[in-house]
């Protein structure tokens, strides 16, 4: 400032060229470097949307072509008639969000904490299933939980399956098509998506912040409470995000390892979509789905108060 | 829990007994026997890998020792977790707790010791430490100086037997670290709560201290008061290290009551008082003779004549000279030592001192050293900060 201010004012002379050109191009970059991702976004994005809306209030069948009626009726209907799979899609999304918090919270903060040198081939077993398809993946748990099979078997011999039966979770001496295995594979599927996140926000942590807290009294397991945990919030909100929503809307676990009793609402849509082909009911559901996971998310984020956090 | 890191009375002092700490095959802490007095400034001084941090850790309890005793008074606390231990570190990063604003990373302690109404304290702490207005703020928006108060007081507040300090200034800008030592300074002298400081920058250790041991491979080379450890040093490394020396290897011609005579390169003779020889005074034996730059008077070779008797006199050349503002220094050819050091206060300066004039160097002989001799001369040179 006070370099400018020194300057002696510069006359207003009248053969000054291009009066600053470099500014307004400067201004423009950042649009620029948007350009490519927002484009993306409109085609792959926005116009589904529009159009899937619009579906959403057509009427009409396959034959006789759709059109737009603005039959907004289709939304309450679609919801009277498939309330119980979306409570039950929430339902197996929070459950399957909240095993996945337990068994992941603590293998990140082993990876993070106390791995040491085997840090990275500990990660790389996190995200090795990556590396075969979702459905190959899913289509092997079938064969893991089968009847008869050594799951079932130890289980059973376990006296597990007497309980779980007891709380509706099985059915008799099966676990395959019932709900704990729909969780089961849900669970199994998106721990990834909840590791890494909480492994990246646990490993920022500076270890000499436990230090401190020990230096300051607090036991191990306050230290955890009082610095680790909060200070981890962050990975566990994002986490939790990154495995309820896409559980919410999943439908090959409910298909593969479910029965007709434990259909979720990604099984409803794909079925309206390419089976029932009543597109503008699919299209419905999926808006309501939609809607319903921005709401719980939204309320979620609120009261997490992740803005709080650093 | 509340009982064991209970305050009370500060009680006794902090006595390590044959501690070490080795990491695989290196020792870090060679077997150490140290007390610092109850109440005291204790500054643990010495070049990076030295061991001041890890013996500092190891009475913090965040290490445990290979070997030896940890004593808080009369309580051996060795085996104890550091939350068991009534002592309290400022670390180098200060590791604030970044989730927690002022207020509750200076309460932390205080909670955790179930401390329910912690207003009135942390209030007076802030206050101690100047940052009464910052109580909401969290640690990222406060400048490095108010972090390190935050991480004194934080430590502090709960009065805790010894405050640990790793170089908590190291960080700071110089200026901001000169108000800081004293602060700290103030801070002590105002609790009376034993400091144990561990410092690379002899000048910190110098400024604030009461005892300092300077640590060297694991060792304590020499322990006493900044004024004892400068005057007297009894190694070359602690020679060195605080401050400038100028080391002469000479050799012992005989004894003379409390007087020593020896001499150096070109047959120059010089003095020192026998009870500052850490080593033997045999005749013929070696010694190497230390005297500090600013003890030294420069004349010009025409005036030696108005030198009083009874000095040690060196002739010699000025090589270089550096005008520092307060002071000049020179660097003179002499044949008992080729770089001899003098610092000459800038009152009358003589402008025949050039680089190229002859002169006498002399100095009372009162403030010559000596120092075995199969020492390497160049301990500790260059490693302080």
């Amino acid at each position: 400032m006070t370099a400018t201010a020194a300057r002696p004012a510069a006359p207003p002379a009248a053969g000054e060229p291009k009066p600053r050109p470099a500014p307004r191009r400067k201004r423009l970059v950042p649009y620029w470097l948007l350009l490519p991702g927002i484009l993306w976004l409109i085609i792959f994005f926005v116009v589904p949307l529009v159009y899937q809306a619009s579906t959403s209030v057509q009427t009409g069948s396959l034959e006789n072509s759709f059109r737009v009626t603005w039959h907004v009726q289709t939304y309450w209907d679609v919801l009277q008639q498939y309330y119980p799979q979306f409570l039950r899609s929430l339902l197996y999304a929070a459950v399957a969000t909240l095993l996945c918090l337990v068994v992941g919270y603590p293998l990140a903060y082993l990876i993070a904490f106390r791995a040491g040198r085997h840090r990275n081939i500990l990660l790389v077993l996190v995200i090795a299933p990556f590396f075969t398809s979702f459905l190959i993946r899913t289509l092997a748990w079938k064969t893991i939980l089968a009847d008869g099979g050594p799951v079932v078997h130890a289980l059973n011999a376990l006296h597990v399956l007497d309980l779980t039966d007891v709380l509706g979770w099985t059915s008799g001496d099966r676990l395959l098509a019932t709900p704990l295995a729909v969780v089961t594979g849900l669970t199994y599927n998106f721990l990834p998506f909840m590791i890494l996140p909480l492994y990246t926000s646990l490993e920022r942590i500076d270890h000499r912040l436990h230090e401190a807290a020990g230096d300051l009294y607090a036991t191990p397991w306050t230290t955890f409470r009082k610095v680790t945990f909060p200070m981890s919030l962050p990975g566990v909100v994002s986490g939790t995000l990154l495995t309820f929503i896409p559980s919410s809307g999943d439908y090959v676990n409910a298909q593969l390892l479910g029965s007709a009793d434990t259909k979720m609402i990604g099984s409803v849509i794909q079925s309206q979509f390419l089976t029932v082909l009543d597109y503008p009911a699919a299209a419905a559901l999926s808006f309501i789905l939609m809607a319903v996971v921005l709401f719980v998310v939204s309320y979620y984020i609120r009261r997490a108060g992740t803005e709080e956090l650093l | 829990m509340t009982e064991t890191a209970s305050t009370g009375p500060a009680g006794g002092d902090v006595r390590l007994a044959g501690i070490s700490k080795k990491y695989g095959s290196f020792r870090a802490v060679e077997p150490l026997d140290l007390t610092v007095p109850q109440g005291t400034f204790f500054a643990l001084l010495g070049a990076s890998g030295c061991g001041k941090t890890t013996t500092l850790r190891m009475i913090a309890g965040l290490e445990d020792p290979t070997t030896g005793t940890v004593f808080l008074g009369d309580r051996d606390v060795t085996d104890l977790p550091p939350h068991k231990r009534p002592v309290n570190t400022v670390f180098q990063s200060y590791a604030l707790f970044p989730h927690l604003d002022i207020f509750e990373n200076v309460a932390f302690g205080l909670r955790r010791r179930g401390i329910k109404s912690v207003k009135k304290q942390v209030g007076e702490m802030l206050d101690l430490v100047q940052l009464g207005d910052h109580a909401r703020r969290k640690p990222q928006q406060l400048s490095g100086g108010q972090q390190q108060r935050v991480a004194v007081a934080r430590a502090l507040i709960n009065r805790p037997q010894v405050l640990l300090l790793d170089e908590p200034l190291g960080a700071l800008d110089l200026k901001l670290r000169r108000q800081m030592q004293l602060e700290l300074k103030r801070i002590q002298t105002e609790v009376g709560v034993t400091f144990i400081h561990v410092t690379h920058d002899q000048e910190e250790a110098m400024t604030m201290a009461d005892t300092i041991a300077v640590m060297n491979a694991g060792r304590v080379e020499q322990l006493g008061s900044p004024g004892e450890l400068y005057e007297n040093p009894r190694t070359t490394f602690v020679a060195n290290f605080l401050g400038t020396s100028n080391l002469i290897e000479t050799e012992i011609l005989g004894t003379d009551g409390a007087g020593l005579t020896v001499s150096g390169g070109g047959g120059c003779k010089l003095m020192l008082p026998r009870d500052r020889c850490s080593t033997g005074t045999a005749a013929g034996g070696k010694v190497l003779v230390g005297i500090r730059p600013e003890k030294i008077t420069l004349t010009h070779a025409d005036d030696a004549g108005a030198i009083p008797e009874g000095r040690n006199r060196v002739p010699g050349r000025i090589a270089d000279t550096s005008f520092i503002g307060v002071s000049t220094q020179y660097v003179v050819h002499s044949p008992v030592c080729p770089d001899l050091a003098v610092y000459a206060q800038n009152i009358e300066r003589d402008a025949r001192l050039v680089p190229g004039a002859d002169v006498v160097l002399h100095w009372n002989p009162e403030h010559t050293f000596g120092l075995g001799a199969d020492q390497d001369r160049s301990a500790g040179e260059g490693e302080a900060a």
